[in-house]
């Protein structure tokens, strides 16, 4: 016999979760009405999108992207996907697949670059080409390609996935470091300027946790399988230390990032605006940086000469990734 | 019952009778960092399972962020 469980705390029918951070039990309906809310209040608090924008949603096939994609849609926002193939073997293969799929099934415009088919690359060969680890060749590549599509495209807006974990995460680091440019840097919005484009965040008041279960309840299927590269990254050990911390103080996360976001940041403001820096343009592809050419031209010269690298090459018998 | 656990994906027997969190407590992983599928259906903590039901632990958490 399978037991009816607990309540929503809405409308008191069957519950699909709980939330301990918001001390309550939510059905798939309201647990979307609340996913829906917080997106919400992030784009009018941080004035993140228009209803005129048009809008780029950087894809992965992951959960976030393709739920932030589905909100922008839902909420009635003209948003486009772009993704990017990185030959990330067949971890690559199968999230272009979910992408693809989930644009087809709604009718919406996808965009699709492959690295190794208009760059002559992919991330395994740049990381062994530049001595990158291989999320910060895969990091460079797509912020430089999200930004050209954009521009490219005449696009208003980017958006990005990052939820509240990523970005806790990520301030867990910086602050770890106390480097303080970075977190003078860490905006949900990074405004337009200096040949770059306006870049968004709307899921920051939401958990990863919240966004697999908005896609599960919303029928969304994505890839699942981590990426192979990034298994064992720090950035995946800080979320365990923050979800640690979020099992005995529910709210944790949210309190630790957001408090951030409301007492820290201004002041900081200043900084961010002095480490920005003088910046030029880069004598190969016309692009803003601090040197004559920029970081992703190199890496492009470096890894389109090199012999291609197989995924597995980087990766050890145990699975994961050879650290430098 | 059929546990399905994923990264790597594999398929474990595991005893009913036992809520979702006392699964995720049993198998050493974090409430925080996983849902719970029963029969295709997203459950909560404090959902029974039962032997002949189908499970899921499917994890959130990813590393691609950075």
């Amino acid at each position: 016999m399978t037991a009816v469980a607990s309540k929503c705390r809405v409308c008191k029918g069957p519950a699909v979760i709980d939330l301990p951070r918001h001390n309550a039990k939510f059905c798939a309906e309201h647990l979307q009405q609340l996913c829906r809310r917080q997106m919400a209040k992030a784009i009018e608090d941080f004035d993140m999108l228009s209803i005129d924008d048009r809008i780029l949603v950087a894809v992965s096939g992951g959960k976030d992207s393709l739920a932030v994609w589905d909100m922008l849609i839902e909420a009635g926002y003209h948003a486009d996907g772009l993704y990017i193939g990185l030959g990330i073997g067949e971890y690559s293969t199968d999230s272009g697949g979910y992408v693809q799929r989930f644009a087809d099934e709604r009718g919406l415009h996808l965009q699709t670059i492959d690295l190794r088919n208009e760059y002559g690359y992919d991330v395994p060969t740049a990381s062994k080409a530049t001595g990158r680890v291989p999320c910060s060749a895969c990091g460079l590549s797509k912020r430089r390609l999200f930004d050209k599509a954009a521009l490219d495209g005449d696009y208003d807006v980017v958006v990005t996935g990052h939820n509240l974990d990523d970005e806790a995460a990520v301030l867990f680091g910086n602050t770890l470091r106390w480097d303080i440019d970075y977190l003078a840097r860490q905006m949900p919005v990074l405004p337009a300027g200096n040949g770059f484009p306006k870049k968004v965040k709307p899921l920051i008041r939401l958990t990863e946790r919240e966004m697999a279960a908005w896609c599960l309840v919303r029928g969304i299927d994505y890839v699942v399988e981590e990426c192979p590269i990034a298994a064992g990254n720090r950035h995946l050990s800080y979320k365990e230390s923050l979800n640690a911390v979020e099992a005995t103080s529910p709210g944790a996360k949210a309190s630790f990032y957001l408090g951030f976001l409301e007492r820290m940041a201004p002041l900081l403001a200043g900084r961010s605006a002095a480490a920005a820096g003088e910046l030029n343009d880069c004598e190969r592809c016309g692009s803003p940086t601090t040197t004559e050419i920029c970081a992703f031209c190199r890496l492009v010269e470096k890894s389109s000469e090199h012999e291609p690298v197989p995924v597995e090459m980087l990766l050890t018998r145990g699975g994961k990734v050879r650290r430098r | 019952m059929k546990v399905l656990l994923r990264n790597p994906r594999r398929e474990i027997d595991v005893e009913g009778g036992r809520s979702v969190d006392r699964l995720l407590d049993d198998l050493g992983l974090s409430r925080e960092a996983h849902l719970v599928i029963r029969n295709g259906t997203l459950v909560p903590g404090d959902a029974r399972l039962d032997d002949g039901d189908t499970i899921e632990v499917r994890p959130v958490i990813s590393g691609g962020a950075c």
